[in-house]
């Protein structure tokens, strides 16, 4: 590194697309910036590299968005999935300014493509960046690197010291070795803690220990934890998180969109004791995936069992582990670990209440319902009966949790006694400011980017 | 076949199958995502469809050290390599010539000691310029055989390609658009055409595309050159040697300074590259084809330069082996790449032809 530790003027935390935003930023308006990433090069990023799209609003056709995309059916899209748990003003920031981060991400070397095959139903609303987040987050880091930035990799931050209204130093420790900086600003943009077990299962309870962590291994809190141990304001509730239901043979960490399951909508999804739980088409499975991690959650031992039968396996995207297959109930009852008399019972019972399914319809809300049932299954109702029947575990997949560092509409952190001078936030270790319960595809990397940028130029203002 | 090949290829596919996430790179992934299983014929066509321009190897979340353990284009140059293998004509050959740099030069060695001998043996018999070292009529004893025969072994291996993955009857269509693809090396330049990924890791170049085009274009006019001259020589009586402003010489000397400065080149820009995201058991292979190609036609620019000093005649044999041994060793080496991926991009445009049927 050519800049000796002591002349930093701003120091990131975490290497993802919130802190790559805000450290190019700062550095384009002259601060001297160092990041600070955990993770070793090849897993930097966070959980950026798992990421494919990000939600932009837009007036017009944009970039490989087609069609508007208003600001207003933005935030009814948000506030659909958040029950109204939104702060409405930094929510509407981030909308609003969505639309000049694209092409400002095409300045900083990201590309995009269309709208993916299988994903079609969001060419209006995301735009897919080539080759996905990690091509995202290299390009940064090359233009982060032209750009002056230092980033130090396997440097875990372990204290942010606060003395009334700022921060005095930063602790890390790299090679082994503890560090001290004295940066003039801090950006804390480190994520999550949903891969530290331990703080999950104190939110959760036991059942957190079933749960998979479907980004990276690196966002265990750290940082979050010991901003809030000296006061600093959060916002958010430690049991509200990015969820959904993942193949439950994914591994515990890193899975990434690969482990997803689209087949909820064509199956019946029973729990460990062959029992159906909830309604499986209660609607499009992009708008209801994102409710399935909580649901499986909530099961006994965590776990769910998504059941097919032969003429439903090619009407959703292949996923990484093929299903498990057999040609009778009683037989995938066994491999599963189901009660067999049971589950026969189970899918009898659903089979007997569909009706006509003749306007089953993959794509669209059909009205092809069950009727006496409970609960209910609202469309895409056909009977399980054809051979070979197929089956997938389910697994509550976390991606990130929302308690995290409250912020106003510079990013600016605070303790109750006022604004902390030089510390900011961005990403997911903020976002629990705007995503109070649910979430809206791709909607985390338009708060990184949105709110990276903010910190960036607030913290070079502030530096300079 | 090498089924472990195929087999770790297949996994390989299934997962981006599952991801998608670099559907905009490359003709190869619009042809994986339209399946849901994927035939060893499948796999074959992948494999000849991907150019190795490594975009999806740095774009890709599961690279090692994930336990997914991702690496495509190495996965697809292994099957790529073991199908050429499989499909030519005599397999041993292109067991050697595919991974062996040293049998390439042991070839080319052969080849300069044959021209040598029949400079001897066979002479003039009376012509003027070359044809004073070596007459007409040998030269095309020699090479009409040497030129012809590897084109059909091409042609037989091709048609073995073409069965396994399942190939159609050809329309007019389906060449014009993978001559066009195939014209801009289109698989090399990403969706967003600014090259691909070789030489600095996930840096975007256009390096590798237009040293590309330098030796394939450079090949296209030296092959120009020599057909004009055919043409010139038996339909016009117009005999060589020719004048500089001829077109055969133009052809000739433009084609073999773009031949010799992209085969140079490519050797230099290949050592930069991650040899473990191609074919490493090919290396040797791949970098003796480069050097005998750019042999070829640095040999012929001295040639030309000194073709009236008394060097002229050991100059002729040296380019003539070099010229001789490329042609009979085309089937077998890297040069073979380029019918086959031809062939593949022709295949993939008929996919592409049925898809859009459908619609």
């Amino acid at each position: 590194m050519a800049t000796p530790k002591e002349a930093y003027d701003i120091a990131v935390i975490g290497g993802g697309n919130a802190a790559l935003c805000a450290a190019m930023t700062a550095a384009e308006a002259g601060a001297r910036v160092l990041i600070l990433e955990t993770a070793p090069k090849p897993y930097r990023g966070g959980n950026s590299r798992h990421t494919r799209n990000f939600r932009c609003m837009h007036s017009g056709p944009l970039g490989p968005l087609v069609e508007a995309y208003s600001e207003d059916e933005y935030l009814s899209d948000l506030l659909k999935v958040t029950g109204g748990k939104t702060d409405e003003h930094l929510a509407r920031l981030a909308i609003r300014t969505s639309e000049e981060c694209l092409p400002w991400m095409e300045e900083h070397g990201v590309r995009f493509q269309p709208s993916l095959s299988g994903t079609l139903s969001l060419a209006r609303t995301n735009a897919f960046f080539m080759g996905g987040g990690k091509s995202l987050v290299n390009a940064y880091y090359r233009t982060a690197a032209g750009l002056g930035v230092d980033v130090l990799y396997e440097a875990a931050v372990t204290h942010l010291e606060l003395n009334s209204d700022q921060i005095e130093w930063v602790d890390y420790t790299y090679e082994g070795q503890s560090q001290r900086i004295t940066p003039k600003a801090v950006i804390v943009a480190s994520g999550g803690f949903q891969a530290d077990t331990d703080w999950l299962t104190r939110a959760w309870g036991e059942p957190a220990k079933n749960f998979l962590i479907r980004g990276t291994p690196y966002n265990r809190g750290v940082v979050l934890s010991d901003l809030l141990d000296q006061g600093v304001e959060s916002v958010g509730d430690p049991t509200q998180c990015h969820a959904v239901a993942i193949d439950g043979r994914a591994p515990k960490f890193d899975g990434g969109i690969v482990t997803r399951l689209d087949c909820v909508p064509f199956s019946i999804v029973v729990n460990k004791d062959a029992e159906r739980f909830y309604d499986e088409g209660e609607d499009v499975w992009p708008k209801r995936y994102a409710i399935w991690g909580r649901l499986v959650a909530a099961q006994p031992d965590q776990v769910g069992y998504a059941i097919i039968d032969a003429k439903s396996l090619n009407l959703f995207m292949p996923s990484v582990f093929p299903p498990l297959k057999a040609d009778r109930l009683d037989e995938l009852a066994g491999m599963m670990d189901l009660p067999a008399e049971k589950l026969k019972a189970t899918v009898s019972a659903f089979n007997a209440a569909c009706g006509d399914i003749s306007g089953f319809h993959p794509t669209e809300l059909d009205g092809v319902t069950t009727s006496g049932l409970i609960p209910p299954k609202t469309n895409w109702a056909r009977p399980i009966t054809e051979p070979p029947f197929y089956g997938y575990s389910l697994r509550t997949g976390v991606t990130f949790t929302y308690l995290g560092l409250k912020v106003d509409e510079t990013a600016q952190c605070s303790t109750p006694s006022g604004k902390i001078k030089n510390l900011w936030a961005a990403g997911e270790t903020m976002a629990g400011s705007i995503l109070g319960q649910g979430y809206l595809a791709g909607f985390g990397m338009t708060i990184g980017t949105v709110f990276g940028r903010i910190a960036g130029r607030e913290a070079a203002a502030y530096a300079n | 076949m090498q089924t472990d090949l195929i087999q770790e290829a297949r996994r390989q596919a299934e997962i981006c199958n599952a991801c998608r996430y670099c559907e905009g790179y490359c003709s190869v992934f619009p042809s994986l995502h339209a399946e849901r299983a994927f035939s060893d014929g499948d796999i074959t066509q992948l494999a000849n469809l991907c150019h190795n321009c490594r975009g999806c190897y740095y774009a890709c979340q599961y690279t090692a050290p994930h336990a997914f353990d991702l690496n495509l284009p190495k996965a697809l140059a292994e099957v790529r390599r073991d199908s050429w293998e499989r499909f030519t004509w005599p397999q041993p050959l292109a067991r050697r010539f595919h991974t062996h740099g040293g049998a390439i030069a042991l070839a080319l060695v052969v080849g300069f000691a044959l021209l040598f001998w029949a400079t001897r043996a066979i002479g003039s018999s009376g012509g003027e310029g070359f044809y004073a070292v070596l007459s007409h009529n040998a030269m095309v004893a020699i090479f009409a055989p040497a030129f012809l025969l590897p084109l059909f072994s091409i042609a037989f291996s091709l048609r073995r390609y073409w069965a396994e993955v399942n190939g159609k009857p050809i329309q007019m269509s389906d060449l014009t658009v993978a001559l066009k693809r195939a014209g801009k090396m289109q698989d090399l330049a990403a969706g967003h055409g600014e090259g691909c990924n070789f030489e600095d890791e996930d840096r975007f170049s256009q390096a590798r595309r237009h040293i590309h085009h330098a030796i394939m274009y450079g090949f296209l006019l030296c092959f120009a050159s020599t057909s004009v001259a055919t043409v010139m020589h038996y339909g016009f009586g117009l005999h060589a040697p020719y004048g500089f402003w001829s077109l055969p010489k133009l052809f000739g000397i433009s084609g073999g300074v773009l031949l010799t400065l992209g085969c140079g080149a490519m050797a230099l820009l290949k050592q930069k590259s991650d040899r473990d995201l191609g074919d490493p058991s090919a290396w040797g292979g791949d970098i003796g084809f480069i050097l005998l190609l750019g042999f070829v036609g640095l040999s012929g620019l001295v040639l030309y330069a000194l073709g009236s000093t008394p060097l002229m005649p050991a100059l002729l044999a040296i380019h003539l082996g070099s010229v001789l041994t490329f042609f009979l060793l085309t089937p077998y080496t890297k040069m073979a790449h380029g019918f086959y991926r031809l062939a593949a991009l022709v295949r993939d445009a008929q996919r592409k032809r049925d898809v859009s049927m459908v619609r």
